[in-house]
């Protein structure tokens, strides 16, 4: 019977919480540890998600929901070493701890890109320029404080693409998600602040998703959403504390300028800081973007470059929440196959 | 404004700069424009912090504005600075430092690509022998005069007669920096504080007493930009260039600005003349243009040297009020007194813009 296989998930986001809840479910011993105080990863930072605008909550509760009494959480632990003695993963934690186990699945997820890196835009340096996580916490009430009168006029923008397809900053991969979250964004700040108008920055708008091109659509038709084509190339503080943005137009073919009121910075992924250790540690392959490398990306995609090391989620690459979860569920079949073929 | 936020940046950027022994290279176009800035920084440099600094008349152009011209190619340029490099290495020094922000940057880009594609560099060293019969070896350290007086600007202070401070309210002089464009922007990590929130400047300033404003044109160039103004026809865009800049500043009204470029400050003071004259418009208050200096002559005025030595009667936006606000004295009758009192004519008075 599977109850004596035993798992070891890294990673309590989303895809480490459907896991570890599906591979419980299958009857195998999960152990699952989290270096933070909480599980939810970036989406418990998260107010109401794309393309439905459902609250983050009504995705995180269920997730937790499955793994309660089923699954050993372990969380603020962090992996301290891993070895492999006689087929199995001895992993030794920062509580002091051993977790013996056949198999280890990473689902460490990523990093929000560090907008600092981007210092024409003057994110930590002038008040009014903020990241799209800080949008969000603002939104669902967690930070507490105001970033505009609610009554007021005048001009936000949200500028896509920070630290993605950028190769000054090292990241030319695309980071998927966040033109949508930038579109539905756009339409929360319209209702929030109904006199202010809202002007998105973009090279190309990726709406890849089921949809997402409605979502792109409403933006313009319904909330006069203003999309424009060109990359901001520097943002500047002005003398009545507005932030003066310099940009091109492509479609127009001329630089322009604009004084904002508030500026939102749509970072994109980049590997989590974590994962660099584990890399090292477990000797394993990663892509030129710095992300984990399956064996092989149609037929293996959950199949790290060691036996019995499994991937999921966007510890691989960029990822939306649904496809987290999609991935999640796809590698507990993968482990469960895994497991009965070494039996 | 989060100061803490530059502080961080600033303190990505820092670099080596030698301590002494300084090989000297003239700026082409500051001899001309203000001549009192380098004989300023070699006063300085030898009589109040005791340093080493050969000053070499063999030294030519390092070829910058041609070859940002595109008048002169690449390899003519390397092989003029491998010669400048030869006559550093044959005068027993291994610092160099060069007074023009465009002959930094390509001083830098040069020893870049020779760092990165060696050939190159065996290439020039082939045609500086076969041109001159000279060798060389590679400067152990590349810093801007600018990098220098930053890397004193505590000491200048410390033996400072004036501060950076308005003497009438006792607050801070408002100072606008105005960093050239070849100093950090190809090379942001060979310039201190790198190239969008610039320390060098801003650093001297702090260290004498003044406040520098940002404002949202910093970036923009000062309107020299090489074509913008060497061809005829782009003149209108330079002074458009220069003028963004002040419309930009006036609001946050500076005391003064200061520049570390050859260009700068010519264009930056000129313009002002220029915009008065076509447009009646002037940035200081009561018809007064807003001074651009130098920073050796910024360090000048705070050890006390006196305005009319250190070549402030050159420039065409009048220094009096900002020397009054500091408290800085002067005499109006030796204004054109040059040495042993010997009369250097005065300039013609602008119709709009405030001189004395």
């Amino acid at each position: 019977m599977p109850q004596r296989k035993t798992i070891l998930v890294i990673g309590g986001g989303v895809t480490g919480m459907e896991a570890s809840a599906r591979l419980a479910e299958m009857g195998y011993r999960v152990t699952l540890v989290e270096r933070q105080g909480r599980l939810g990863g970036h989406v418990d930072n998260w107010d109401f998600l794309f393309p439905d605008r459902k609250p983050a909550a009504n995705i995180l509760n269920p997730l937790k929901d499955a793994i309660n009494y089923k699954v050993d959480v372990k969380l603020s632990t962090e992996i301290t070493t891993i070895k492999k003695l006689n087929g199995q993963f001895i992993s030794s934690l920062s509580t002091g701890d051993f977790v013996k186990t056949d198999v280890i699945l990473l689902a460490t997820g990523f990093d929000l890109f560090d907008a600092r890196k981007k210092e024409e835009y003057g994110y930590g340096i002038y008040d009014k320029v903020i990241t799209a996580a800080e949008l969000e916490e603002y939104f669902s009430g967690k930070n507490g404080y105001k970033l505009l009168n609610k009554d007021g006029r005048g001009k936000i923008g949200i500028l896509h693409c920070v630290g993605s397809r950028d190769e000054k900053v090292g990241n030319e991969y695309c980071s998927k998600v966040c033109c949508v979250t930038g579109v539905k964004q756009s339409m929360k700040l319209r209702e929030y602040y109904p006199g202010y108008e809202v002007f998105c920055f973009y090279m190309d708008l990726r709406m890849f998703g089921r949809y997402f091109e409605d979502l792109y659509r409403e933006a313009q038709e319904k909330w006069g959403v203003q999309f424009i084509r060109g990359r901001v190339s520097e943002a500047s503080e002005t003398h009545d504390n507005k932030i003066s943005v310099r940009f091109e137009d492509t479609l127009s073919g001329k630089p322009m300028k604009i004084s904002l009121d508030l500026v939102i910075l749509l970072t994109g992924f980049v590997p989590a800081s974590g994962s660099t250790y584990l890399k090292e540690m477990l000797s394993l392959d990663i892509g030129k973007d710095r992300f984990f490398k399956p064996v092989d990306e149609h037929l293996k995609r959950n199949h790290s470059s060691r036996e019995g090391i499994f991937l999921a989620g966007a510890c691989t690459g960029p990822k939306s929440i649904a496809e987290s979860i999609t991935e999640a569920r796809a590698v507990s079949l993968e482990i469960s196959s895994f497991l009965n073929k070494s039996e | 404004m989060n100061v803490e936020g530059k502080k961080r940046v600033w303190k990505e950027y820092q670099k080596d700069i030698a301590s002494d022994h300084y090989f000297y290279a003239r700026s082409c176009i500051r001899q001309n424009f203000f001549p009192g800035s380098e004989t300023t920084f070699l006063k300085i440099l030898r009589e109040e912090l005791g340093k080493d600094i050969y000053d070499d008349p063999r030294h030519t152009t390092c070829t910058g504005i041609a070859y940002h011209a595109d008048i002169v190619p690449f390899e003519t340029t390397m092989t003029v600075v491998a010669r400048q490099f030869s006559l550093m290495s044959e005068s027993g020094y291994k610092n160099y430092v060069p007074s023009c922000i465009t002959s930094f940057g390509i001083y830098t880009e040069i020893l870049e690509t020779w760092q990165h594609f060696p050939e190159i560099e065996t290439k020039i060293r082939e045609m500086l022998w076969k041109a001159t019969g000279r060798e060389f070896n590679k400067p152990e350290n590349l810093a801007h005069s600018s990098d220098i007086i930053y890397k004193y600007r505590d000491e200048i202070a410390n033996k400072g007669k004036f501060k950076l401070i308005n003497q009438y309210t006792g607050a801070p002089l408002k100072v606008v920096e105005h960093i050239g464009c070849h100093y950090a922007r190809m090379f942001p990590h060979k310039g201190i504080g790198g190239a969008e929130y610039p320390y060098v400047l801003t650093g001297m300033i702090e260290s004498w007493g003044g406040e520098i404003i940002d404002y949202p044109e910093r970036r923009h160039c000062c309107g020299f930009g090489f074509r913008q103004y060497l061809v005829k026809a782009n003149r209108g865009y330079s002074v458009a260039c220069s003028k963004r800049k002040f419309e930009s500043m006036a609001p946050f009204q500076p005391d003064f600005i200061i520049t570390n470029c050859p260009g700068c400050p010519y264009f930056m003071d000129r313009w002002q003349f220029v915009i008065a004259e076509m447009e009646g418009i002037t940035y200081g208050s009561g018809g007064q243009g807003i001074p651009v200096l130098t920073y050796e002559e910024v360090a000048g005025l705070v050890l006390g040297y006196d305005p009319w030595d250190i070549g402030l009667q050159t420039h065409q936006v009048a220094v009096e009020p900002l020397l009054e606000k500091i408290g800085i004295p002067y005499d109006l009758n030796m204004k054109y007194k040059g040495e042993k009192g010997k009369f250097i004519g005065t300039p013609e008075y602008p119709e709009v813009l405030k001189v004395y």
